[in-house]
């Protein structure tokens, strides 16, 4: 059972079962982990803003310098306009890195590798988006799709066109981590998998390709919560400054 | 590329092991739904409250600590360029007083030059002008004793020849027209040598 490479991702529950009416909220493998990254995140930025010194300590450092990186990545994406969902897109990137960062930890379970998770966070994100949109700029921000110009024969193909790649964009968003986290973590149990069947002879393959892939998905998980947080702020910017 | 490859790679493993452990596992757990509401809920908690925390606690302590921070390091940057400015002003005045001093010192060296060298001056012509009085007192006497000669001689003159024409002829000759004479010869004597 336990060699199924698909095995880590089961959900199971721990505690009791919590009922709420007829829907079932037990705490379960994945909450514990949603619930160990959000705290890690809270104390490890509560440590560095604690101390208002001049020059910063290790922790202090750490955090200013996540502050200035997600000001700057929501900047050059978004503009200035984007400044007050700052707290929102650093939430979220810090949420999806730990996530994917507390999954690389041996037998630790991937929250982001679960398509629903995901899919929560890209579908509230797009709602977010539209309505922020459709504030903005009224029935204009319909102009979206509309491109300026598409000569008039072309405009009705791209019109739809465009309003499906708007309406899958939380698809692609929550598919793109989701699939992402999910093969990363099913290549290594694979290739965990091989180390244990070829043994003391023919393990060592395998082996040194498990590690040089441990080192490729700590950087994947690095790199989705980045394109998370930078597709949400692409996002965004379609929102705030309609350029079409 | 690198995620095509592992997708690709992905999905030959997997459908590879689904085959082989499709009868225990029953394909991806992310698929099954029984607890796609509890992920949500504790999601959505999890969420809500790191959201919260972050944005009324902690992201606002980060933002004004480095606020702080800029505008501590402007503050220091801006009275460092006033201490400069003022050190510089100090130099400046410095060089100032050292070039005044050296000025002034040449100028005392120029003073006391002029000073000695019109003292020399002024000595050598008082020298000058006692030399030039001598030397034209010792030269109206020496004009005088000249002239004072030429009587002198003309009297010796005629004294000589009055005495050798009584030798001569032993007799007295009167003095004043021998005197007359030796004046007469005297003064053509005196006209050829200027002629001469």
């Amino acid at each position: 059972m336990a060699s199924n490479p698909m095995y880590q991702f089961n959900v199971y529950r721990i505690g009791p079962e919590i009922k709420l009416g007829s829907v079932d909220i037990s705490f379960t493998n994945a909450s514990l982990f949603m619930v160990i990254s959000s705290l890690a995140i809270l104390i490890i930025f509560n440590l560095g803003a604690k101390k208002k010194t001049l020059i910063p300590d290790k922790l202090q450092l750490l955090s200013e310098l996540s502050y200035t990186f997600v000001a700057k990545m929501i900047s050059d994406t978004a503009g200035s306009k984007a400044k007050p969902y700052f707290s929102f897109i650093f939430s979220l990137f810090m949420f999806v890195l730990f996530c994917n960062m507390f999954g690389m930890i041996p037998y630790a379970f991937t929250v982001t590798s679960h398509i629903i998770v995901t899919f929560v966070l890209a579908a509230f994100i797009f709602i977010g988006v539209t309505i922020i949109g459709f504030m903005k700029h009224g029935l204009g921000y319909l102009k979206l799709f509309v491109p300026s110009g598409v000569p008039m024969v072309l405009l009705p193909l791209i019109v739809v066109i465009e309003i499906i790649s708007y309406l899958s964009r939380p698809i692609s968003l929550s598919v793109r981590l989701f699939a992402n986290m999910m093969a990363g973590h099913t290549m290594m149990k694979v290739f965990g998998g091989f180390v244990i069947s070829l043994g003391i002879v023919g393990g060592w393959l395998p082996l040194s390709f498990s590690v040089a892939l441990t080192g490729l998905e700590i950087l994947v998980a690095f790199l989705q919560a980045y394109v998370f947080a930078i597709l949400t702020c692409i996002y965004l910017n379609d929102a705030l400054n309609l350029h079409h | 590329m690198f995620k095509k490859i592992i997708i690709l790679v992905f999905f030959t493993c997997f459908a590879c092991f689904n085959t082989v452990f499709a009868a225990e596992s029953g394909g991806m757990p992310q698929l099954n739904p029984e607890f796609w509401i509890s992920q949500i809920f504790w999601l959505i908690i999890t969420f809500g409250i790191l959201f919260i925390v972050l944005t009324k606690v902690i992201l606002p302590k980060i933002s004004d600590n480095l606020e702080t921070r800029k505008s501590q390091i402007l503050e220091n940057i801006e009275t460092a360029d006033k201490q400069k400015e003022e050190s510089q002003k100090k130099i400046d005045e410095y060089e100032k007083i050292i070039l005044d001093s050296k000025i002034k010192a040449k100028n005392y060296f120029n003073e006391a030059r002029e000073k000695i060298l019109e003292d020399i001056n002024k000595k050598r012509s008082a020298l000058e002008k006692d030399l030039d009085e001598e030397i034209s007192s010792v030269e109206n006497e020496l004009s005088e004793l000249r002239n004072k000669s030429g009587e002198k001689i003309n009297k010796i003159a005629a004294e000589t020849s009055a005495e050798l024409i009584k030798e001569l002829i032993g007799e007295e000759v009167n003095s004043s027209s021998i005197a007359a004479i030796v004046e007469d010869q005297a003064k053509l004597n005196k006209e050829r040598k200027d002629v001469v």
